[in-house]
């Protein structure tokens, strides 16, 4: 294992070698109130979880006590089960069963009582016994005055570790009072559960935990504010630790030797280096640019400063930059970088590959291969015991389903019950069930296809989910639709009556255009397209109710071809055939001549004509922007969008300045995902709202429109015709590689191959007659038998999780206590 | 014509006479497809040629389907189980423990529906083979006995030459191709001196009474043999069994025709000293003296040979004389030969090569693994006959192997002679690892023809479609591209269920500790069942395949998946079974088959230049999945998928392998682009 860690366990293992010297115990110790009060030693802490003696021997506290003696042992804490036995009465015994209280002592002080409800699990176990035994290490704040008087008391004397967590005793937490064990006396710790404290720090996504590393120690000036530096991993002890490895090292190191012999700290935790050449002219500009390039990539490179003149190796004359992976045998990569911020880019694009090189005589081990990587099935998995409302759906057999599919109008959900994807749909499908129940003509049903595989090949069902339509007199129509509540809700709504729908009077025309006529079916199809065709057009009248019928689900369609039609299409200035498009939200009725088309393109017509000329952006809707192939104009807004802005874009787009573009906002409140968006693009985040140009198609450029300019259409045109001219430089591309294996698969071939091998040299070359066979047979078994016994450890692809590294952390603390045994 | 010249008002009936005679006179009936017997092998390929509107005949000698079954098993009781639970409701799963059903559209027509034994009474399977043909409606010739078979080349005819039939009537029909079902029917004798002594299992009376107090002697240790013995056990002074080799029981061999635990009940009395006995020795080595009491001694045909012919029995040297403990010395009552049967070979004529197989296979017709003869094209042995490719390793030579194999033959025929390509489903490759799990959880045919028919995925250019082959006979995958119809350009993947290597045999202990694997990393160690997936890069060549390494089914594939062996047979476990098929597979396609909900292939929309196969297929034709409130809340409360949560981390986070866990955080986890695939590649 790299050096990394070895300080965190010779950290923790003086602790112990101070605290530690009662024999190693792995379970918990069950003691009389008098026993147990006679083992408590001076100084040393102990918790203690009375219950009566004929309590159940097993609960969920008790379980989860018993996990928790092996991390608490290792920090010299032992715990103990006293049973409250009726002739030894002791105050800490409750009166009733379900007032048992776990008690902490330091020597045979009483330190804490907690209700077992709030050590809910071993992780909350440790981190509140950490807790109040670290009480002067840890200091718990609330509000921004404490934590500007703690900064304000250590400038110029020590660093603070601030972390804001949601909960006390929640895992987080505890990683924090891990890593306050190990460097309380070197840092000061202090702990927050106040959002509002997070927030007025200016912190983003204030739901997860957060860790700052406050750089108190280098300032001198009183007024000054402390560096800060936000740990981006998640909080783990072994996060923190490598965090705090990497605020230890120096902000920057002078070296004047070849960069691809030279190591640091960082290429051990697994980050690369960048190394900023310099040149004895330039010496006092360059030291100043790496700072600065130090403090943005601190945490997530080291920084080095390369003196050219006193190299002896040749670096490339141009190369300003020298980047140097953590992979051993990556060659360095010269480069040619003329702005800081793309190497702060380079570096972040750059770091996903990096990865701890395995210390030769450590197997370190890579990503566990058996823990499950795919989102859908694992939120399935995590939510499978909860019970769904499926009674809301009726659940097809073989024998009930041609029936129930005659006799009404159904939609048939085809699933499998084991596949993760079926199984996330299905939770869709009951909450549309949910909305619609009591409501619906339309009866919502479900098949499952891992028991009745031969309805749902006969319904040419061969891929799950499948979601149809049965309607009498109709052939089944599959959903094509995105699988979720919403958009299924809508196909159901709209789904209430058959397409296109025949208006018969001019009267009933303008109803249908103006919304009036399906008031209820509007909010589903913002939009209603009406076909205009005078009586005679057969062909394109066919046509049409093809494209509506195709159509169902996704949009409102009528038709009119009564004899005075033309009343309507001189109204609209619309020459027949044509096609009325109502936009609702508007209020605006455009009309598109409808020339002699097959069904087919009038779908496409409708389908490009659903588009609007700056919509929002969100998830859903992305796809049919997507396909136009054109660059992505986005203004990031956080909430709705200042009408000023849109108006200057609708402008643009009315002067055809964007027709290469698709311009469009993202409404952060209503797609959050788009903060992570941004956070690809920019580093650090503009104020909002931010206008990007993503180039989605071909070559993943982004551009951003100057923050420092209003978005006002001079501005805009000025800012196009420059990135036209190619005279605007991109703040970042996207990667573009391809999407492979997330991780590698067992390699049975080998291990076959490995065993055999082992096989065939202990087996004696001969010519094989037919009766000799049984007899091999039986040497194979044989042998295969003690292949089987053999560890087959260089067979297996290692797993690494997280009770692995704790049982490794566990071995080398047993290492360490044998060392002070024979010490003492 | 002189008639109706002379005559031309007889000219009308003159012509009809004309064209009555025709047939009779000059052509004989024509038919493409011929099926000789109708047995289940013969029924159930006429049921194929029924539903695919072809034009064929079914030939059978007796008046009724299933002859065979009418006499045998002599003992009534047939051991081939009648499931008729399995707690599920897959009808395509329950054919897994149903032995006797016939494949076919019609739910009424199974087994189940005709007897509740779970080893049901021959007179059952008559009743169903004449109900299946009956129902269905297909087209047999009863009473007609095909007494000869020859050619006739043509070339005009579809395989060069056609089938020539004549039954015993002298009535001739001409096939242009020959399905033989005819089963095994000849019984099997060996000739030995005093061979005339024993009485055939076809024949000996099935009555215990006739055995009260007799030693018997019965020669073989098969099936029938152990069932004749089963049932004379309790009323016999004793009963010696003897043949060549050991006895395989097939709960050792995995081979349902060595010998099933519900006929060995001699195997207990014997172990437990209860007079009967086995015992071991080459039949061809042995003769049979009848004395002047009429009882039977065995000796060795060494000793007959020594003396002098026409010799008494008395005075010929028996084996005690020498070796005063030989086993064999008491006389016995009776001699029962149940040495099983042989292919009729005798209405074949020269000319149509059907030759007998090798040492092991002599009561088999030579076949390829297509089933065709290796002597004439277009002549097919379907049935018990066809055991010979899976002989002793699948189930081939019984009813729940061979209605898979028939099916088969029907779908290589429908490709060679009417363009009809190998049934096949065309996928998008994110369905690449349900389509797997869908099948080995579910077909029948896999399971029970394990080893011989196999599903084979061909993928389409880039891997982003593919085509599902169903139950394709795996010998010939080098012809897979001829025999189907199906283009195998891109790579393909060949999904076969096996037991464990070395677990099978007579002689093995297939209850040793151990024996069953549980972890997914040791599951090429299975003993069990379990399907196994083999990747090709390139169709492997008719010399790889005849060349294979010893032991395997299949040539050595690019890699090899297996998943791990289940108690329940259920391989839908999300860990156990699922994940490392889903990494095995993208590891050989060389690309990521995760699925993600809408929201992260948004995401990657808007910040990759590339996206995973799930969101392309998808999302982007707008039918990502959406993830309602109670999958988003694990989504962000599961810490190994904090990357994807809604209001997550940074890129990079999102990059990383959601598996990489808190500890090591990023420098551990290589994401799905970081990930360099090239060395885990160059393994594979």
């Amino acid at each position: 294992m790299s050096s990394g860690f070895s300080v965190f366990r010779v950290g923790i293992s003086f602790v112990i070698m101070c605290s530690f010297y009662m024999p190693t115990v792995d379970s918990l110790l069950e003691l009389s109130p008098q026993k147990y009060f006679s083992t408590l030693q001076p100084g040393k802490a102990s918790l203690a979880y009375f219950c009566q003696a004929d309590s159940p021997r097993t609960s969920v506290f008790l379980e989860e006590l018993n996990e928790a003696v092996r991390p608490l042992q290792d920090y010299g804490i032992s715990v103990a089960k006293v049973n409250c036995v009726k002739e030894e009465i002791s105050r800490y015994c409750g009166k009733e069963k379900d007032l048992m209280k776990a008690y902490l002592f330091k020597g045979n002080i009483l330190l804490r009582e907690f209700p077992t409800d709030t050590l809910f699990d071993v992780n909350a176990i440790v981190a509140h016994v950490l807790f109040a035994l670290l009480f002067n290490e840890v200091k718990y704040i609330t509000n921004l005055e404490d934590l500007q008087n703690i900064e304000n008391a250590l400038k110029g004397k020590a660093n603070i570790i601030f972390s804001y967590v949601r909960a006390i005793g929640i895992p987080e937490h505890r990683a924090v009072m891990e890593a306050a064990f190990v460097y309380g006396t070197t840092y000061q710790f202090v702990l927050t559960t106040e959002i509002a404290l997070l927030e007025s720090l200016g912190s983003e996504d204030v739901e997860y935990a957060h860790l700052y590393f406050f750089h108190c120690k280098l300032v001198l000036d009183l007024t000054q504010q402390c560096r800060r530096t936000l740990m981006e991993q998640p909080l783990t002890t072994l996060n923190i630790h490598l965090f705090i490895k990497t605020m230890k090292a120096p902000l920057l190191t002078e070296v004047a030797e070849d960069p691809q012999q030279v190591s640091t700290v960082h290429l051990q935790l697994g980050l690369p280096l960048v190394f900023i050449v310099s040149q004895q002219a330039t010496y006092e500009a360059d030291r100043r640019t790496a700072e600065w390039v130090a403090w943005r990539l601190l945490g997530k490179a080291g920084v080095l400063l390369l003196l050219r003149d006193s190299l002896e190796v040749n670096i490339p004359q141009h190369a300003n930059v020298v980047f140097k992976r953590a992979e051993k045998g990556v060659p360095v990569e010269f480069l040619v970088l003329h702005d800081v911020d793309l190497i702060i880019s380079h570096v972040e694009h750059n770091t996903h590959i990096e990865e701890i090189q395995e210390d030769e005589d450590d197997d370190m081990e890579g990503p566990d291969i058996d823990v499950q990587d795919d989102e859908v099935a694992e939120t399935v998995f995590r939510d499978r015991k909860r019970k769904l409302p499926l009674e809301l759906t009726v659940e097809l057999t073989e024998e009930t389903f041609n029936a129930t599919v005659m006799a009404s109008d159904s939609i048939v959900l085809f699933y499998a019950g084991w596949q993760a994807v079926s199984m996330a749909f299905l939770q869709s499908y009951v909450d549309v069930a949910v909305k619609l129940k009591g409501t619906s003509t339309m009866l919502l049903t479900r098949i499952n296809c891992a028991d009745w595989s031969d309805v749902c090949t006969k319904q040419n069902v061969t891929e799950f989910p499948i979601l149809k339509m049965y309607k009498k007199g109709e052939n089944p129509v599959s959903y094509a639709g995105m699988l979720g509540t919403k958009d299924l809700l809508k196909f159901i709504q709209l789904n209430r009556i058959s397409y296109p729908v025949n208006i018969t009077s001019i009267q009933e025309a303008e109803e249908y255009l103006s919304g009036e006529l399906y008031k209820d079916l509007i909010s589903y199809s913002s939009v209603s397209v009406l076909g205009l065709f005078s009586p005679t057009m057969t062909t394109a009248k066919e046509d049409f109710s093809e494209a509506g019928n195709d159509l169902k689900g996704y949009v409102i369609t009528g038709i009119y071809s009564e004899e005075d039609v033309l009343l309507l299409s001189n109204k609209y200035a619309a020459s027949l055939p044509a096609l009325l498009l109502a936009r609702h939200t508007e209020g605006k009725i455009e009309s598109i001549p409808l020339a002699i088309t097959r069904a087919e393109d009038i779908v496409q017509i409708v389908t490009d004509a659903l588009l609007e000329m700056f919509p929002e952006i969100t998830v859903e809707n992305l796809p049919s922007y997507f396909r136009l192939q054109k660059p992505l104009l986005i203004l990031f807004s956080d909430g709705s969008i200042n009408p000023q802005y849109k108006k200057a874009i609708l402008t643009l787009v009315k002067q055809k300045y964007l027709d290469s573009l698709t311009p469009c906002w993202l409404n952060l409140k209503n797609t959050p995902v788009g903060r992570r968006i941004l956070r690809a693009y920019f580093d650090p985040l503009p104020p909002l709202p931010v206008l990007v140009l993503v180039n989605l198609h071909s070559g993943g450029q982004v551009f951003a429109f100057p923050s420092d300019q209003a978005i006002i259409e001079e501005n805009l045109v000025l800012w196009l015709k420059k990135l036209e001219a190619g005279l605007e430089n991109h703040i970042t591309i996207l990667p573009a590689q391809e999407w492979k294996p997330p991780l590698p698969a067992y390699d049975f071939l080998s291990m076959m191959d490995a065993a055999t091998s082992q096989h065939s040299t202990r087996k004696i070359p001969k010519c094989m007659k037919e009766t000799d066979v049984q007899e091999n047979d039986k040497e194979q078994h044989e042998d295969k038998s003690a292949v089987r016994k053999e560890p087959i450890e260089t067979l297996r692809i290692k797993h690494w999780n997280r009770s692995n590294w704790f049982k490794e952390a566990e071995k080398s603390f047993r290492h360490d206590k044998e060392l002070c045994s024979k010490v003492n | 014509m002189g008639l109706s010249a002379a005559a031309p008002l007889w000219g009308p009936p003159g012509l009809l006479l004309a064209i009555a005679l025709h047939p009779a006179l000059s052509v004989p009936p024509r038919r493409d497809y011929c099926v000789l017997g109708a047995g289940p092998a013969g029924l159930q390929m006429a049921y194929f040629l029924q539903r695919a509107g072809r034009d064929y005949e079914v030939f059978e000698r007796a008046p009724r389907p299933g002859s065979f079954f009418t006499r045998y098993p002599r003992h009534r009781k047939l051991i081939s189980i009648n499931k008729r639970y399995t707690g599920k409701a897959n009808a395509e799963f329950n054919l897994r423990h149903d032995w006797n059903s016939l494949l076919s559209h019609d739910r009424r027509l199974l087994f189940r529906h005709y007897s509740r034994a779970y080893f049901p009474d021959a007179r059952d399977m008559v009743r169903y083979l004449g109900d299946f043909a009956d129902t269905l409606g297909l087209r047999v010739q009863y009473n007609t006995t095909i007494a000869h078979v020859t050619l006739d080349k043509d070339r005009r005819a579809w395989n060069g030459h056609y089938f020539i039939l004549t039954d015993q009537k002298g009535q001739v029909h001409q096939c242009s191709v020959l399905l033989v079902a005819t089963g095994l029917s000849v019984p099997n004798q060996v000739d030995f001196p005093g061979s005339e002594n024993v009485e055939g299992y076809e024949s000996v009376s099935i009555d215990p009474e006739d055995f009260i107090g007799q030693n018997v002697l019965i020669l073989g240790r098969g099936n029938s043999a152990f069932e004749t013995a089963e049932n004379i056990l309790g009323v016999t002074n004793f009963i010696h069994m003897l043949s060549r080799s050991r006895v395989r029981l097939s709960w050792a061999t995995h081979y349902v025709g060595d010998l099933r635990a519900i006929n060995n009940g001699l195997l207990d009395t014997y172990q437990l000293k209860s007079l009967d006995g086995l015992l071991e020795s080459d039949l061809r080595d042995l003769a049979i003296l009848k004395d002047s009491k009429g009882k039977f001694h065995v000796t060795l045909k060494f000793f007959l040979e020594e003396a002098s012919t026409n010799q008494s029995a008395d005075a010929i040297t028996l084996p005690q004389d020498d070796n005063d403990n030989f086993a064999m010395r008491v006389p016995y009552d009776r001699v029962i030969r149940c040495l099983g049967w042989n292919f009729d070979f005798s209405i074949f004529n020269k000319s149509l090569r059907l030759n007998s197989g090798n040492a092991f296979g002599k009561k088999y017709p030579l076949i390829r693994a297509s089933y065709e003869s290796k002597g004439s094209r277009g002549l097919f042995i379907l049935g018990t006959a066809s055991h010979s490719v899976d002989y002793r390793k699948s189930a081939g030579g019984f009813i729940h192997g061979f209605r898979y194999t028939v099916r088969a033959v029907h779908r290589l025929l429908e490709h060679r002679h009417h363009s009809v390509a190998w049934p096949a489903t065309e996928l998008p490759i994110t369905q690449l690892t349900s389509s797997i799990v869908r099948r080995v959880n579910e077909a029948s045919g896999l399971y029970q023809m394990f080893g011989v028919l196999a599903d084979v995925i061909l993928l389409k250019e880039n891997a982003m479609a593919f085509e599902y082959l169903e139950e394709f006979p795996i010998q010939m995958l080098a012809q897979l591209e001829t025999l189907t119809g199906r283009k195998a350009r891109h790579g393909l993947f060949v999904i076969n269920m096996e037991y464990g290597r070395n677990f099978s045999g007579p002689d093995k202990d297939v209850f040793f500790d151990d024996r069953s694997v549980g972890h997914t990393e040791d599951a090429w160690q299975s003993n069990f069942l379990h399907p196994v997936i083999y990747y090709y890069r390139y169709l492997p060549t008719e010399q790889e395949v005849r060349f294979r390494p010893a032991h395997w089914p299949l040539p050595r594939p690019t890699a090899i998946h297996h998943i791990v062996e289940d108690f329940l047979t259920d391989w839908t476990a999300p860990i156990g079974h699922i994940l490392p098929l889903r990494r095995f597979l993208e590891n050989c396609l060389d690309t990521d088959l995760r699925s993600f909900y809408a929201e992260s292939c948004f995401l990657f929309a808007l910040t990759r230049q590339k996206l995973p196969p799930f969101c392309q297929q998808g999302y982007l034709r707008m039918q990502g999945l959406v993830s309602t409130e109670s999958l988003r809340q694990h989504r962000v409360e599961s810490r190994l998928l904090r990357d994807d949560a809604p209001m997550g981390r940074d890129l990079e986070d999102s990059s990383q392998h959601p598996g990489d866990q808190e500890l090591l955080g990023a420098p551990l986890a290589p994401g799905p682009l970081a990930q360099s695939l090239d060395s885990n590649k160059e393994e594979l």
